[in-house]
């Protein structure tokens, strides 16, 4: 079933009497359950594609079909439930609240929506036990690395059970090593839970961890093909 | 959004500064501290003046010369010497005023009064033995002055606990000349302590016939009021009737509006006081309340910085799932915690002072003080300072909501 499907996508930033083409053309979709990498060089218009599927933009033309439904319908309020309940967003700068433990950070998303307050706490020590975190709970984001920071932001991304995860060029700020550890995370959501996850890079190495490439040059998708040669975080995924 | 997260968000969106936030409210403690403060004392003296009103009873009423002034430019068209011993003698007729039971003539004013080398200036009361009956102060030493003596302009008179301590210490007064204006008076009763009564403070007072005063000290042949006092309580309204009448008849007055004098009841008295100090409180307060328009542009000013600081916070609820108006909840409550914060504070710190200026004015003072906090001040205040959150919250809650998230997330 397709989660995401774009038709003939524009969008144009008018700044003052300018006009910029950021998207022009972009058709594609992606299956549910799908591991997905949009890659770019910065200013391909990657960034803009990343916030109208993520419904916090809208586009100039064409259609977003999200979950079946055209998105171009929703008002604020709408696109804002939907993000609540059917996306995850993982930043490259983490976007942690700081002064707040990793508990209370991985409930956010939990206080905009409709679960029962009762069953935050087991939801977000759930989330957190994904990302191996529960020895981290009440920790404030100053006393973790970067690694565990971007993990503490996955855990968070997950703990409303989203059906599509929006990672943001997730490795951004983290040493190979770190960068390695948010990979796996990642590829085991994918590979062992079925969560379609939707990676933005600039990085072919980062970017060939997933299923499919689609790559953006000026706005446009230069090409959409399959991973040759797919990196696997962690042995045990090359069964 | 629950509002038990939300409330915790907002106060640990608080904690975060909270210096700042304690600077930012202390415009808000003080203008509901000054508010507390003023409605607190405001009551406090209303109540006082009452209580002296009504330590005279219901039944009493005043005689006073001059026209009741109705305005600024009224004023000086009084007559203080309208009211003479042919009035009192009228009232007296009791064809005229069949409910009078007591009717006492007074004129007041102050001299020195000397003893040998002491001296002293108290209130010098002329009236009639009735003064007693009529105030509840009876002698605690010697006797009152006999209406004979009033007939007699007899050189007699009952000083206060005061007077006798000041101008004789511990010695017998009773019996002893004082001076007053180069006249000898003789002491025949000294009056127990009291304190104030009516507006009078007995124990500074020195009483004789008002004859007595009118001859010999003030040089005066009116009166400055006359105390009536009805037989009951329902016939005060006839009794103030019949004094008009009587003494319109007496002074040749047909129009009302002309009146020489004014008659006043207690209830007259307490509504007129209740007026007055209400409208001065009202006053007092419309000032300080401008202290609290003050505060709340801080409140604005502090909570616009606070929407631009956390803007990239703002970015990542919004991309979270908050809607506008989760947004516009959060900061608008913490605007008015803030607010109510203050306002609780003031109410604390007014309801304190006020109650420590009750302490000193009844202590050190000896009025008859009792500190009083109105609970309407304590609703007014938590009401206006909440208030107060809302109306100055509401700008820069919006700025946060009316926020891009796109933008506020790239916002450094």
């Amino acid at each position: 079933m397709k989660i995401i499907e774009t038709v003939e996508l524009h969008k144009v930033y008018a700044n003052e009497d300018v006009e910029t083409l950021a998207l022009d053309d972009i058709t594609f979709s992606i299956e549910e359950g799908e591991f997905v990498a949009i890659m770019g060089p910065s200013g391909s218009g990657k960034s803009t594609l990343l916030h109208i599927l993520g419904f916090l933009d809208k586009p100039s033309a064409g259609k977003y079909y999200f979950n079946g439904k055209e998105a171009g319908s929703y008002d604020q309020e709408e696109m804002a439930h939907i993000r609540n309940r059917e996306m995850g967003f993982v930043f490259q700068s983490f976007n942690l609240l700081s002064r707040t433990s990793v508990l209370e950070n991985v409930k956010l998303p939990l206080l905009y929506s409709k679960f029962p307050e009762r069953k935050w706490n087991e939801m977000a020590l759930g989330a957190i036990r994904a990302v191996g975190l529960e020895h981290r709970l009440i920790h404030v984001p100053s006393q973790l690395s970067g690694g565990e920071k971007q993990r503490v932001a996955i855990a968070r991304a997950l703990v409303n059970s989203p059906r599509v995860i929006f990672a943001d060029e997730p490795t951004g700020n983290l040493d190979s090593k770190s960068g390695q550890a948010v990979m796996e995370v990642l590829q085991t959501l994918n590979m062992e839970q079925g969560h379609t996850i939707i990676l933005i890079t600039h990085e072919t190495y980062t970017a060939e961890h997933a299923e499919r490439i689609i790559r953006i040059k000026d706005g446009r998708v230069e090409s959409d093909e399959k991973v040759k040669g797919r990196h696997l975080a962690k042995e045990s995924f090359k069964k | 959004m629950r509002y038990r997260h939300l409330l915790k968000t907002a106060v640990i969106g608080l904690r975060t500064h909270k210096s700042r936030s304690l600077l930012t409210i202390l415009g808000i403690v003080i203008g509901i501290t000054s508010i507390i403060m003023v409605m607190s004392l405001g009551q406090g003296a209303q109540d006082l003046i009452l209580k002296q009103i009504a330590s005279i009873g219901p039944k009493t009423i005043a005689v006073v010369p001059g026209r009741q002034p109705t305005g600024l430019t009224d004023s000086l068209s009084t007559f203080t010497d309208s009211i003479k011993k042919r009035d009192l003698d009228a009232l007296l007729v009791s064809g005229n005023a069949p409910h009078i039971s007591r009717i006492m003539p007074i004129v007041f004013g102050s001299e020195a009064v000397t003893y040998g080398n002491e001296l002293y200036r108290p209130t010098l009361l002329g009236a009639t033995g009735m003064f007693a009956q009529i105030y509840d102060i009876y002698p605690e030493y010697g006797r009152l002055f006999t209406d004979d003596e009033v007939q007699g302009y007899s050189e007699v008179l009952v000083i206060g606990a005061e007077v006798k301590k000041e101008l004789f210490g511990s010695d017998d007064a009773i019996g002893q000349k004082v001076k007053v204006k180069g006249r000898s008076l003789r002491v025949v009763g000294v009056l127990p302590k009291t304190g104030q009564v009516s507006f009078l403070n007995f124990d500074k007072i020195v009483v004789m016939p008002y004859t007595t005063a009118q001859q010999y000290i003030f040089g005066i042949k009116y009166f400055n009021r006359l105390v009536v006092e009805a037989d009951n309580q329902e016939n005060v309204g006839a009794t103030v009737e019949d004094i008009k009448r009587t003494l319109r008849n007496q002074h040749n007055i047909t129009n009302p509006d002309k009146d020489d004098f004014f008659v006043e009841t207690q209830a007259d008295a307490m509504n007129m006081v209740s007026t007055i100090t209400n409208a001065l409180t009202l006053f007092l307060a419309a000032i300080a309340a401008i202290s609290l328009v003050v505060g709340g542009i801080g409140i604005m000013n502090i909570m616009l910085v606070s929407v631009t600081e956390r803007t990239h916070e703002i970015g990542l609820r919004k991309a979270l799932g908050a809607t506008n108006k989760n947004i516009l909840s959060q900061f608008l409550l913490e605007a008015i915690i803030l607010t109510a914060v203050g306002g609780a504070v003031g109410i604390f710190l007014g309801g304190l002072f006020s109650y420590l200026a009750a302490l000193v004015l009844s202590q050190g003072y000896g009025l008859d003080w009792t500190f009083t906090l109105p609970l309407s001040a304590v609703f007014l205040g938590l009401g206006v300072s909440s208030g107060i959150g809302l109306v100055f919250g509401i700008y820069p809650a919006r700025q946060a909501a009316k926020k891009d998230p796109i933008e506020a997330l790239r916002y450094e």
